[in-house]
């Protein structure tokens, strides 16, 4: 039997990027928060850049807690939905001409959120990468780290379980 | 509480600058106990089909209801900053319709103010989310 040729990478590229560009900038909350993601293979990194209206405590000054939890919570829904459209996408489930006309998946929905303050945020970029440590047919639960300058030094972090939207084959 | 205080609080929320992006507002604030409001705005959408809020908009209105609490608390000398916030979220607040807090800080000792908090839309029967959360006692 005859290997099948390996699409180029182009192709590839931009099927994923579409995909991802779908499910983050269809929502205004992820825009508002001026959220983007950094995508290599399969991993994101969420970069939520310092802008002013991101602070909430102006003496210090440092990032409002309310921010750096939205902040974390976008970056678990967005890695969850992503891990689940990845396994579609690539196994043909869905495809990517569906996604441009705009029958995005449904998100998946939190449930609870628990957020644990480090270190106050600073004036600076901030990163953050989720982890789904369980994704199963009703329930997910996903961890996220955030960062800003150092990897290793984090200044918050987040577990949250959320409810999975129902599958689009069955 | 006195008024100069409340003057204070109300002068605190309204100058920082993710609050005021938001569109939070201070309803009403006694010892220990704050309510805060948040208009629907269609720039915080969290699902663009359905125009359901985003959590992280809830969370940002909740983490600001239950500082205000701990700070207004009658032991609580100045400042105060979020040592961890537990947000259950019971169901989507309706799209159009503002969302209400009131955060009570139910405990507090010389170092961590314990703050618990519910939100409502315009259905006061029916919670949307209720918060708790652990908070630092600044001293002056």
């Amino acid at each position: 039997m005859a290997l099948k040729r390996p699409e180029p990478v182009q192709i590839v590229k931009q099927r994923r990027d579409a995909a991802l560009n779908a499910i983050v900038h269809g929502v205004p909350y992820v825009q508002f928060l001026g959220i983007e993601f950094d995508r290599r293979g399969d991993e994101l990194t969420a970069v939520m850049p310092f802008e002013d209206k991101l602070i909430g405590n102006p003496m210090i000054p440092a990032l409002h807690g309310g921010a750096i939890a939205g902040f974390l919570e976008v970056t678990a829904v967005i890695g969850l939905a992503w891990s689940v459209l990845w396994e579609e996408l690539e196994s043909g489930v869905i495809a990517i001409d569906d996604l441009a006309s705009g029958t995005l998946p449904r998100q998946p929905k939190t449930i609870d959120f628990n957020v644990d303050y480090l270190r106050s945020g600073l004036p600076r970029d901030s990163y953050a990468r989720a982890r789904v440590n369980r994704s199963g047919r009703r329930y997910a639960s996903v961890h996220v780290e955030a960062w800003q300058d150092q990897r290793s030094r984090l200044f918050a972090q987040a577990t949250g379980h959320f409810l999975m939207p129902p599958r689009s084959n069955g | 509480m006195d008024t100069a205080k409340i003057k204070m609080a109300e002068q605190f929320i309204s100058m920082v600058p993710h609050c005021k992006a938001l569109g939070m507002k201070l309803t009403s604030i006694e010892d220990g106990v704050a309510e805060m409001e948040l208009a629907y705005d269609k720039a915080l959408v969290g699902d663009p089909e359905t125009g359901v809020i985003h959590g992280g908009a809830i969370s940002a209105l909740m983490d600001t209801c239950c500082g205000t609490a701990a700070m207004s608390h009658p032991s609580s000398p100045a400042g105060t900053a979020t040592i961890d916030l537990r947000i259950d979220y019971m169901r989507a607040a309706t799209p159009g319709q503002a969302v209400r807090t009131r955060a009570e800080c139910y405990h507090i000792t010389r170092s961590v103010a314990f703050v618990r908090a519910t939100a409502f839309d315009e259905d006061k029967d029916r919670p949307v989310a209720t918060a708790s959360g652990a908070f630092t006692v600044e001293g002056k």
